[in-house]
């Protein structure tokens, strides 16, 4: 028999453009961004990483419900949404507010979503998502459908779906991208490997090296990336995006990061299954200190703009929470009106009680 | 008119929507060449091609996520899954997702997909592909049940479910496929979901039945006439939502009732029936309500069978008992 399990694992080293200490050490890869295009990335992250610290805030004070920190994989996320153009279509799992803050929902919807208001999940015009997904990689195999739709339609779009390194264990997410390259389906499967899934280790979850290599059993591409590094994760997707839309296949993408923080903030306590020097030995990896020290370099970034866009973070979560807080509560009629067209002839009758009852 | 078996009549409900809107799709594990193991889309990649009318891997949860994905970008899908019995497979992409989608997204993504699948007993089927699953469906909020008993109303009610803009999962008994044929118009024609039919008029007592059962009923209520009771017999034609208002009313005129399930006994379609009956009409009622129903066991497949099932003859007997109460 013919061993190829090596040979297979060794074809998928990281990719990676900027290592550490914010040098290019992959200058034929570098993407065609513009000094602006740069600056917008950097203000994004800072932004973001300063969103999750006031969200976790909120969340102690009671006035958020579900939320998952992001700080450590804004790179991944933000990265590789900087990659997408509006048109393209959103299936982010549970951790990936961020990416849809970016296409436009607004800060106040998805303080809504986290108190589970179904105004949150209301998409404004234009920006083509769906909410985040709760149940682990239901996502994946949706994405194949909105890439299949896509393709049928002959749309310069893609469905670029998000999950972690547990949620490639899923039977979706095998059915997902086997779909999505049978069908030559205009997607993007994006798995951020932040190296737990709760607090099992990415080593327990399969005996494969990387989770990048799973793209060969379905016949699609697939890369790994430094997920700490914005530059290689949008270069990455960049391609992907076009590789999809030319008709030439989808593409699962690894990327390698860390969530600094908890799973969410429902109890979970990292110091059970993560030692110290391990987060040490990422945040050495941060991606926002490493984009800086490289904009620094090439004079694009200041003390005194990091500062602007901290405050201006910090403002915007306090006129979007005064919004979350100013919209009605859901009600148990408006949940009625949400599931089908028409009332069914059950809610029609449960529908008065419940309007009885709402008004007293 | 044409003579139409009920598998015909379903082929000439998608081949009819096919034509009538472009966004409808239809897929499945076999439906594609091959026509579905069923023949149920005998002819229809031929006519459509192979962009509106083609196979899947063969994953049925899948085949669930797709639909929901195709169904985000616009289409209208129409997926099988090949035996009803694998849907636990696709439980999630149903009821975890499709169904909760329009809610899920605050009123803004309807899910316009109608499952298709074979199920029921009698036809010596292998394990897990004859069973009645419709009553986890009917639990499951935001999503439409519908059980065709006849090839007339298995065309209007299929053309209505593809055109509803909510799931349907549309239940398909294999013993009625091409158990009988009957007059089936050509043109196109559509019958509300949620509206039960009465099958046949009487005084004495009300047979509630669906699918398969049906017949039994109607076989049940010539025997009886023969005894001189007079049985009402009503097809509730979708379970999800029922037609109280039919069965009710039907109630408050014979006094009477007995439901009947191909489906075992526990947390059914029938005992949900009895219930509502029991709430809104215990003063119209002569004898308790009851139920004939297959036991709390897996499905019968293949051994046993015939005595699973629930028949005419059982029917005739709790029939009897509420009669002469």
């Amino acid at each position: 028999m013919k061993r190829v399990l090596e040979n297979i694992e060794n074809q998928f080293e990281m990719f990676q453009i900027l290592n550490e200490k914010g040098e290019v050490v992959n200058e034929d890869a570098m993407p065609d961004l513009s000094d602006e295009d740069l600056k917008e990335i950097m203000k994004r992250m800072v932004y973001t990483r300063i969103l999750d610290q006031r969200s976790i805030a909120l969340n102690r004070q009671g006035r958020l419900g579900f939320y998952a920190p992001t700080a450590g994989q804004e790179a991944s996320q933000l990265g590789s949404q900087f990659a997408l153009k509006q048109e393209d279509f959103i299936l982010p799992g549970y951790r990936d507010v961020p990416q849809l803050i970016w296409q436009g929902l607004p800060l106040y919807q998805a303080f809504l979503f986290s108190r589970g208001h179904f105004k949150g999940n209301q998409m404004p015009e234009g920006v083509n998502a769906v909410s985040p997904q709760i149940i682990i990689g239901a996502q994946i195999t949706q994405a194949a459908g909105v890439g299949l739709g896509f393709k049928r339609r002959k749309e310069d779009a893609i469905a670029i779906t998000y999950t972690g390194d547990g949620g490639a264990s899923q039977g979706d997410f095998y059915e997902g991208i086997n779909f999505a390259g049978a069908f030559g389906a205009q997607a993007v499967f994006v798995v951020q490997n932040n190296q737990f899934a709760i607090s099992v280790p990415v080593d327990k979850q399969s005996a494969a090296q990387t989770i990048a290599q799973k793209a060969v059993a379905a016949g699609i591409e697939g890369i790994q990336v430094d997920g700490m590094d914005v530059l290689a994760v949008y270069a990455a997707t960049k391609e992907a995006r076009q590789r999809a839309v030319d008709g030439e296949g989808p593409t699962l993408i690894e990327t390698m990061t860390y969530r600094y923080g908890p799973h969410t903030m429902a109890g979970d306590d990292p110091t059970r299954y993560r030692t110290e020097d391990m987060d040490t030995d990422w945040e050495e990896k941060d991606p926002i200190v490493r984009f800086r020290k490289f904009l620094e370099a090439k004079d694009l970034w200041s003390e005194e703009e990091e500062n602007k866009v901290i405050e201006q973070a910090k403002e915007e979560v306090k006129a979007a929470i005064k919004e979350a807080d100013n919209t009605p509560k859901q009600k148990v009629t408006d949940l009625m009106d949400n599931m089908y067209e028409e009332l069914p002839s059950n809610l029609k009758e449960q529908y008065e009680e419940y309007k009885e009852k709402e008004s007293k | 008119m044409a003579q139409m078996t009920m598998i015909q009549a379903i082929t000439d409900a998608m081949r009819t929507e096919l034509k009538n809107d472009e966004n409808v799709l239809v897929f499945g594990e076999d439906v594609g060449q091959n026509g579905g193991v069923f023949r149920a889309t005998e002819g229809l990649q031929d006519e459509f091609g192979e962009e509106r009318v083609f196979d899947t891997p063969l994953a049925e949860s899948g085949i669930g996520g797709i639909s929901i994905g195709l169904a985000l970008t616009g289409f209208r899908p129409v997926p099988e899954i090949q035996f009803f019995g694998f849907v636990y497979e696709t439980m999630d992409a149903i009821s975890g997702q499709m169904a909760r989608y329009r809610y899920r997204s605050g009123n803004t993504r309807p899910m316009p997909i109608t499952v298709r699948s074979p199920f029921g007993g009698g036809v010596h089927t292998p394990e897990l592909h004859a069973d009645s699953l419709e009553g986890l469906m009917a639990q499951q909020p935001g999503l439409k049940v519908v059980i065709p008993s006849n090839p007339y109303d298995a065309k209007g009610l299929l053309i209505q479910s593809i055109r509803d803009n909510d799931p349907v999962i549309f239940l398909e008994h294999m013993k009625l496929y091409r158990s009988f044929r009957e007059e089936v118009p050509e043109e196109e024609y559509t019958i509300e979901l949620g509206k039960a039919e009465i099958k046949r008029e009487g005084t004495d007592v009300t047979l509630v039945a669906y699918g398969a059962m049906v017949h039994s009923c109607l076989k049940a209520a010539e025997e009886l006439e023969k005894d001189g009771v007079s049985a009402e017999v009503i097809d509730l034609r979708t379970v999800s939502p029922v037609d109280y208002e039919t069965v009710l009313a039907s109630v408050e005129k014979t006094n009477r009732a007995v439901v009947v399930q191909e489906a075992q006994k526990q947390a059914g379609i029938a005992s949900n029936i009895v219930s509502e009956i029991q709430e809104k009409a215990i003063l119209h009622l002569e004898a308790p309500v009851l139920r004939v129903t297959a036991p709390d066991t897996v499905y019968a497949f293949t051994q046993a069978e015939e005595v699973w099932l629930p028949n005419h003859n059982d029917i005739v007997e709790k029939v009897n008992k509420v009669v002469n109460f």
